[in-house]
């Protein structure tokens, strides 16, 4: 086992999948300069680069893997999206149910996502619960630099549409040049862990679906994913020292939803604190609460998500998506409220 | 009726000078993000502008700056926004990607080809509620492979719109040479919506004055939109600090992180045929060595440059109007730093 930054896991996964599957192409906007390690290995006719034409490209994307390629299709930003949203929604998501299952559209959607370096509300959305809404579309959106390797393997081999978001923050490539990363007179709350961590030799596919227990707690589960993870797991040193137990059970796919492991945790609990970096309404935090209750468990509910459009003024951005210690002192409210 | 250079030299002058502001604040890390600045497009919009009046509105894309100095949007606020203060244009909210003025009908976006159906809608409450005025949009040539932009220059045909749509041409769409992902020419397209179009030199601040008006004289009398294509340059890439530039203008420093990676790739076993790798190495190449020669090419045609020239036989007055302008921007620094 070596070490890797995440963007660098991700790769080499993808690399390690286009040398076994001559079926994999890679196209987006810049991709042949963004992506020119897998460009100089695989060609022009596999790492191709396209207009900024979203609605077009992410459209052939799915008709190309409906006819037997496994594209792996680049946004920049998840944010724009909103740009080619119909290839998605009214097509990718419903190939395999409008075919009665004779059909199906094994395409991936790679972008970057999330705030934390101050680019304004438009480009630091998560947008995760908004896409896993639509049926028939998995989103996936790993926390280390191990899962972003092998959830992007089970992404290229699931045969349906798969979303893949890699935070910004975890994701330093992106920080550099998005961030400004490399002014010596700015600083970001990158997740030591998250941008660099061991990897396995080889990739294997990491399942979609499938939870990850983070850190085991007998007072609280703290229900989180991508860069919330790391700020959850912060949390839950801090909340340690106040004699506070909690669990940090991380999702790393936000649909499938793995509904067994957060149950199962949270009814040892009891207390569940959701922490999303995505908007609060109508999204990720209260599907799981309405999966709790759908399973009968009686537990104590909390959230910390992002409320409204992202600030793009440092101070306020920082107020605005998750952080620590709005983290702790919701978790303190709802173990203080026991009993 | 004639451009006049002087006024319009001071426009420009007070953009770039206000974007190099932006540009050292930016380097300090008192401006967060990505920054894209309009430098080496500002005889662009200085000659659409000057001719904008009370009640036209502006489309704007992630390259805003110009047009809101040159509309005189009030310019401590302007960069107290970029500042992320609370007492900015915005309240601290947009930042230099997403400036909203309503007093001057100016709306940005970071979405590549918004400005166009923007454009189309202010055009339309133009055309029913303030006749006379008019719309403008400003895009840049990669935008015109953005859909909905194409759809806008339709809509504006069909509903014979009072618009301008103004296509800054640097030929880079990000990273990538916009010849190598488009068919056809921006004012080609143009035409096939059966929009008049005005190939014009962006850099010549005076021939932009010229289309410019007759593009607007045009849309007030209510004979419909036209499309300007103005061929411009880019004096610093995508955004500050873009890896390419980087790579470009430091070689030495920047190259080794980019080649060594990309070498030990290119040499792994399963993949492409040699042949392909190298034609694929050789492209990467290129594009290195283009963007290096656009940047020194376009130093030469800084349109700055070309009006000052014009200008240079009364070297008093033009000495006096640039020191005017460098205290302007001085002073707003100054007050836009002022606690607040």
């Amino acid at each position: 086992m070596g070490k890797m930054s995440f963007g660098d896991a991700i790769e080499s996964a993808l690399a390690q999948a286009m040398a076994d599957d001559p079926r994999i192409v890679v196209f987006g906007e810049d991709v042949p300069m963004l992506r020119r390690n897998l460009f100089v290995r695989f060609g022009a006719r596999r790492v191709i680069g396209t207009p900024i034409s979203e609605g077009a490209f992410v459209g052939a994307a799915v008709a190309a893997a409906m006819a037997g390629l496994r594209p792996i299709v680049e946004l920049w930003m998840v944010d724009f999206v909103s740009v080619a949203i119909d290839a998605l929604l009214n097509h990718a998501a419903k190939v395999r149910a409008f075919s009665g299952g004779r059909w199906n559209a094994p395409v991936v959607l790679r972008a970057a996502c999330g705030g934390g370096y101050g680019d304004g509300g438009q480009h630091e959305q998560s947008l995760w619960g908004w896409l896993a809404h639509i049926p028939g579309l998995a989103v996936v959106v790993p926390s280390t630099p191990a899962d972003a390797g092998g959830l992007m393997l089970a992404a290229i081999e699931h045969d349906d549409p798969v979303i893949y978001l890699e935070h910004k923050l975890l994701s330093t490539e992106w920080l550099d040049h998005l961030g400004g990363a490399r002014r010596k007179s700015v600083s970001f709350d990158v997740p030591p862990v998250g941008a660099r961590g061991p990897v396995p030799r080889r990739w294997k596919p990491v399942p979609l679906g499938r939870a990850a227990s983070r850190k085991e707690g007998g007072d609280l589960t703290i229900v989180s994913v991508g860069v919330g993870v790391h700020r959850a797991l912060e949390a839950a040193r801090q909340l340690a020292r106040q004699g506070v137990s909690a669990g940090v059970l991380d999702l790393r796919t936000v649909s499938p939803l793995d509904t067994e492991a957060v149950c199962e945790a949270v009814s040892r609990t009891g207390r569940m604190l959701v922490v999303d970096e995505d908007y609060e309404g109508f999204g990720l935090s209260g599907e799981l609460a309405a999966i709790v209750l759908e399973a009968g468990i009686a537990a104590r509910y909390g959230r910390v998500c992002t409320q409204d459009t992202i600030p793009y003024t440092r101070d306020l951005e920082n107020e605005a998506l998750p952080n620590v210690q709005r983290i702790v002192d919701a978790a303190l409210q709802i173990v203080g409220s026991r009993g | 009726m004639s451009p006049d250079l002087w006024f319009l030299y001071r426009q420009m002058l007070r953009s770039r000078l206000f974007e190099l502001a932006v540009t050292r604040l930016w380097n300090e890390g008192k401006i967060s993000g990505e920054m894209h600045l309009g430098t080496g497009e500002e005889a662009v919009v200085a000659g659409v502008v000057a001719h904008l009046e009370e009640g036209d509105a502006m489309a704007l894309d992630h390259r805003g700056t110009p047009p809101l100095v040159m509309r005189g949007v009030d310019l401590v606020l302007l960069l107290r926004e970029f500042l992320g203060r609370p007492d900015g244009l915005c309240g601290g909210m947009g930042g230099h990607m997403h400036l909203l003025s309503p007093k001057h009908l100016a709306a940005s976006s970071g979405i590549v080809g918004a400005a166009g159906p923007a454009a189309a809608g202010f055009a339309l409450a133009a055309q029913r509620l303030r006749p006379g005025t008019l719309a403008v949009a400003f895009f840049g040539e990669g935008a015109m492979n953005q859909g909905m932009l194409l759809e806008a220059l339709n809509l504006a045909v069909a509903w014979e719109l009072p618009a301008l749509f103004v296509c800054k041409d640097n030929t880079w769409s990000i990273t990538t040479g916009s010849q190598s992902v488009s068919g056809g020419t921006p004012g080609g397209r143009a035409r096939g919506f059966g929009m008049p179009v005005i190939e014009v030199d962006g850099i010549d601040v005076e021939a932009m004055w010229k289309a410019a008006r007759e593009a607007v004289q045009r849309a007030r009398r209510g004979d419909g939109p036209t499309f300007l294509h103005a061929c411009c340059v880019h004096l610093e890439g995508h955004f500050l600090d873009d890896a390419l530039v980087a790579a470009a203008r430091h070689p030495a420093r920047e190259m080794l992180p980019i080649a060594w990676p990309m070498a030990r790739s290119f040499l792994r076993m399963r993949g492409a045929p040699l042949k392909e790798r190298i034609a694929s190495l050789r492209a990467v190449l290129a594009t290195l060595v283009g963007a290096a020669r656009d940047l020194s090419a376009a130093q030469e045609r800084d349109p700055l440059k070309r009006a000052r020239h014009r200008l240079a036989s009364e070297p008093e007055r033009l000495q006096s109007l640039e020191a005017e302008v460098v205290y302007e921007i001085q002073q707003t620094v100054e007050a836009a730093l002022l606690p607040a």
